[in-house]
């Protein structure tokens, strides 16, 4: 079946600046796409997959020039078209959605205003009809309330509704084409899967191409008909998504493949007293009880995953943990002990004890310390470690790390990559010589091959120094490489918690299958199922 | 056409200063040092340069002038001549010998107080904005009040409480000025105290001095350097002002603002004698700035 073309993109380049010099970021890539296909675009971040979607819409970002090769967008050459002609085709016949709708919207109008603005614009219908347009699209996106919900403002929609709601505006003036910009990573498992099936149904419906930009091949083996995988802005594979999954051609591909395969290999169950147990605590914020009754325990050498949706509560278990929240009932033991409420009242040993490393290391390291200081200082502060003692300590934890100590020493975090930065969140911890580290979502700010260094890196790091980690986490696959027990949470409770072999195979409870079941796999067909086992979906 | 001139010899000057300031800095520094100083602006070492100059005027004050503080030594408003090369001023005092040793107190005295201002200030305000809640709170609500009084009266009756000595002087200008500085670093350092490093900082135990001059001060160093600046030139204005009422530096010493005023008759004559001082805090307030803004524009990390 020979379909007609629809956008056309030869040899294209694309600069970025950085002080006067330009540097390549797309270097010479086609792309063909048919009218009514999906093309999925894969890739680490600086692969150029989100620069090469702008460029399809013949635009670039501000300090990136498009320096060669053509678009052609149904006869329409972007490159040469008048810029008059480009703001013309714009929304109107190609659409983009943001990766974060909650910061794409504007805050202060309402939805449907936001909806609305496109069609009449671009001259497609009347604001009225546009209005009613919008609530038809609502329900098809399968939003609660298409009538009311358009008249709200975007703060009063959860995350999955606004990106959906983004969706539907994108869809406003029927457009050819479409550009998802990772619609769904900042989503949560469970609100991902009603809007990938959302998106995928309205893009069949209308017959609307599609290029899906992601890092996650399963999300894209659901939603493309076609994968092409970017390398530092060069193509390295392309071909249709059933061919690409099951026999993936460059070592590259291959790679990106296996990176879900690393597990860390099953340990016996841990005995003895627990480094760290906490014990029925009730905890919340003002009014709100936002822990209710948790308990669990965490033995040295073991990971304890938490995993559970946003607003579920992993976050507060960590600070109750760390002593910056204080439980309003029940305790948390530290080697048998209790531990003070407060880390105020705590003593330095026991502060020692129990080391945090966070999401985002960015925020995480001050920006005006050098890295001597960032990871020596815990050092100097518990072990008295002063001069070339403290300096030898510095470049071994380097070392542990994998970094090279003469190289990184005497560096700022701002000179780092975000991969780099989370492995000096990680020296800091350990140069405490704690016993319980807590990380808190530390992988999913990052690439799948960045994630999966830094997951064998604390891997072996607990097998070394028989570390205890509470792994907060919402990414399943990560779970199901790292962690020995589970502990699965829902509205600040815990839903079941068990080994995690015996928790993924036979999960008892309800919630813990939805989760379970709602982490997307490399089948293509995976969704489909998914979905006519819900019963949500014909 | 002299306006037109007197231009050109200003950038010639000020080329001149600079770029000789610039390599005279790159040979002097040491090793470490070096790539700082080759990158820096013109403008950069000239203001360096300007400033040493004062500096220097103002430590070697008494060796420079020719004639005493006070001492009168001819006729009222004598011409631009061999031995008074500026003239002298109303009372015949020396017009050189009085600008000498202006820079001493003026600056000296501006100096002092602008810093002693921001250390209490910004120390104050992160450390309010640190601890928060009823620390915070009163100290802030008192600060309101006390930059509700303006700036002039407050001082004048600070003044008359406490008595006109240099000393309360600095202290008392120190004081208004720390309020609007404490409300900059407040509000700055409450945007610092909520990231994920001043959390892992508190957790790991570190008390509250370390975590304002570790942690928070080298984050909030940049919209406190630009205030530095404008403030420094307001404390001329503040002393100034403060002489003229009779309450700032009391004569017979010194003082560029009060020079300006004493003086001011001689413009009507077409003689730019009494501008001279005038002159003096304008290129210093210049040079100030300009250092500010390097200074700044290597913290804050920005690019062209």
């Amino acid at each position: 079946m020979e379909k007609q073309v629809l956008l056309t993109i030869k040899g294209l380049q694309i600069e970025g600046r950085s002080g006067d010099a330009w540097h390549p970021i797309v270097k010479g890539v086609d792309l063909t796409l048919h009218k009514g296909e999906v093309l999925g675009l894969i890739g680490e971040s600086g692969a150029g997959k989100s620069t090469l979607g702008l460029a399809a819409m013949g635009f670039a970002r501000d300090g990136c020039r498009i320096s060669g090769g053509t678009i052609d967008f149904d006869g329409i050459d972007l490159r040469q078209a008048p810029e008059a002609q480009r703001r013309g085709l714009r929304g109107k016949r190609i659409a983009y959605v943001a990766q974060s709708a909650a910061a794409s919207f504007n805050p202060s109008h309402k939805l449907i205003d936001q909806y609305c603005e496109g069609p009449v614009v671009h001259g497609v219908m009347p604001r009225k009809n546009a209005e009613s347009d919008a609530v038809e699209l609502y329900r098809r996106m399968r939003l609660p309330n298409p009538e009311d919900i358009g008249f709200r403002y975007p703060h009063q929609v959860s995350g999955g509704q606004l990106q959906r709601a983004m969706t539907a505006m994108a869809m406003a003036c029927r457009p050819d084409l479409i550009i998802f910009d990772e619609p769904t990573t900042a989503l949560d498992v469970t609100t991902q899967i009603e809007v990938l099936a959302a998106i995928r149904d309205i893009v069949r419906q209308f017959g609307t191409a599609a290029i899906y930009i992601t890092h996650d091949l399963a999300v894209v083996a659901q939603m493309a008909d076609r994968i092409k995988v970017l390398l530092r802005g060069d193509e390295v594979e392309e071909a249709d998504t059933r061919s690409m999954l099951a026999a993936p051609k460059q070592d590259y591909t291959k790679s990106l493949w296996a990176v879900r395969s690393f597990a860390r290999a099953a340990q016996p169950q841990a005995t003895g007293t627990p480094v760290v147990s906490v014990r029925n605590v009730t905890a919340g914020y003002g009014a709100v009880d936002v822990l209710k009754d948790i308990s669990f325990d965490i033995h040295a050498g073991r990971t304890v995953a938490v995993v559970g949706e946003s607003g579920s509560g992993k976050s507060t278990t960590a600070r109750v943990i760390t002593g910056l929240l204080s439980p309003r009932q029940g305790e948390v033991l530290m080697g048998g002990k209790p531990l003070p409420s407060s880390f105020k009242a705590r003593s330095r040993d026991e502060l020692r004890q129990c080391q945090m490393i966070y999401q985002m290391a960015d925020t995480a390291l001050n920006p005006k310390l050098r890295l001597r200081e960032l990871i020596g200082r815990p050092a100097e502060m518990y072990l008295g470690l002063k001069g070339k003692a403290l300096e030898a300590r510095i470049r071994d934890l380097l070392t542990l790390i994998e970094l090279e100590p003469d190289k990184y020493i005497d560096r700022f975090p701002g000179e780092l990559s975000g991969g780099q930065k989370q492995r000096i969140g990680i020296a800091r911890a350990l140069a405490a010589e704690p016993q319980l580290i807590i990380c808190d979502e530390v992988t999913s700010a990052l690439d799948q091959i960045v994630q999966e260094g830094i997951l064998k890196l604390l891997d072996r790091l607990q097998r070394e120094l028989n570390l205890a980690f509470m792994f907060i986490t919402h990414d399943l696959a990560t779970v199901k490489s790292i962690a020995d027990e589970v502990v699965v949470m829902q509205n600040g409770a815990v839903v079941e918690r068990g080994p995690k072999a015996a928790l993924f195979s036979a999960p008892q409870e309800a919630y813990t299958n939805l989760l379970l079941s709602s982490v997307p796999e490399m089948d293509p067909d995976w969704l489909n199922r998914l979905l006519a086992a819900r019963g949500e979906h014909a | 056409m002299t306006i037109f001139l007197s231009l050109i010899v200003g950038l010639a000057l000020f080329f001149a200063i600079g770029i000789s300031a610039r390599a005279a800095f790159r040979t002097l520094a040491p090793d470490h040092q070096k790539p700082t100083f080759r990158d820096m602006p013109l403008t950069a070492s000239f203001g360096i340069a300007i400033i040493l100059v004062y500096v220097l005027v103002s430590l070697l004050g008494p060796v420079i002038a020719p004639f005493g503080e006070g001492e009168v030594v001819g006729a009222q408003y004598l011409p631009w001549a061999a031995p008074h090369y500026l003239g002298t001023d109303k009372l015949g005092r020396d017009m050189l010998t009085r600008l000498v040793y202006g820079a001493r107190n003026t600056v000296g005295i501006a100096f002092a107080t602008t810093i002693l201002a921001f250390v209490v200030g910004s120390v104050l305000g992160i450390w309010a904005a640190l601890v928060g809640g009823w620390v915070d709170n009163w100290m802030s609500r008192f600060v309101d009040a006390l930059m509700a009084i303006p700036a002039l009266i407050f001082s004048l009756l600070l003044l008359t409480i406490f008595g006109t000595s240099v000393l309360t002087l600095i202290l008392v200008i120190a004081a208004v000025d720390a309020t609007r500085v404490y409300r900059l670093a407040r509000s700055v350092a409450q945007d610092i105290v909520v990231m994920d490093y001043i959390e892992a900082a508190r957790l790991r135990g570190e008390n509250n001095w370390r975590l304002i001059r570790r942690e928070i001060l080298p984050n909030a160093m940049a919209p406190l350097v630009a205030e530095f600046g404008l403030r420094f030139c307001f404390v001329f204005l503040a002393i100034s002002a403060l002489s003229f009422l009779g309450l700032g530096i009391k004569p017979p010493t010194a003082d560029w603002g009060s020079m300006v005023r004493e003086n001011a008759t001689l413009i009507a004559f077409g003689d730019v004698t009494p501008l001279l001082p005038a002159g003096a805090i304008a290129l210093l307030t210049v040079a100030v700035n300009f250092v500010v803004d390097w200074q700044l524009h290597r913290a804050s990390g920005l690019k062209e």
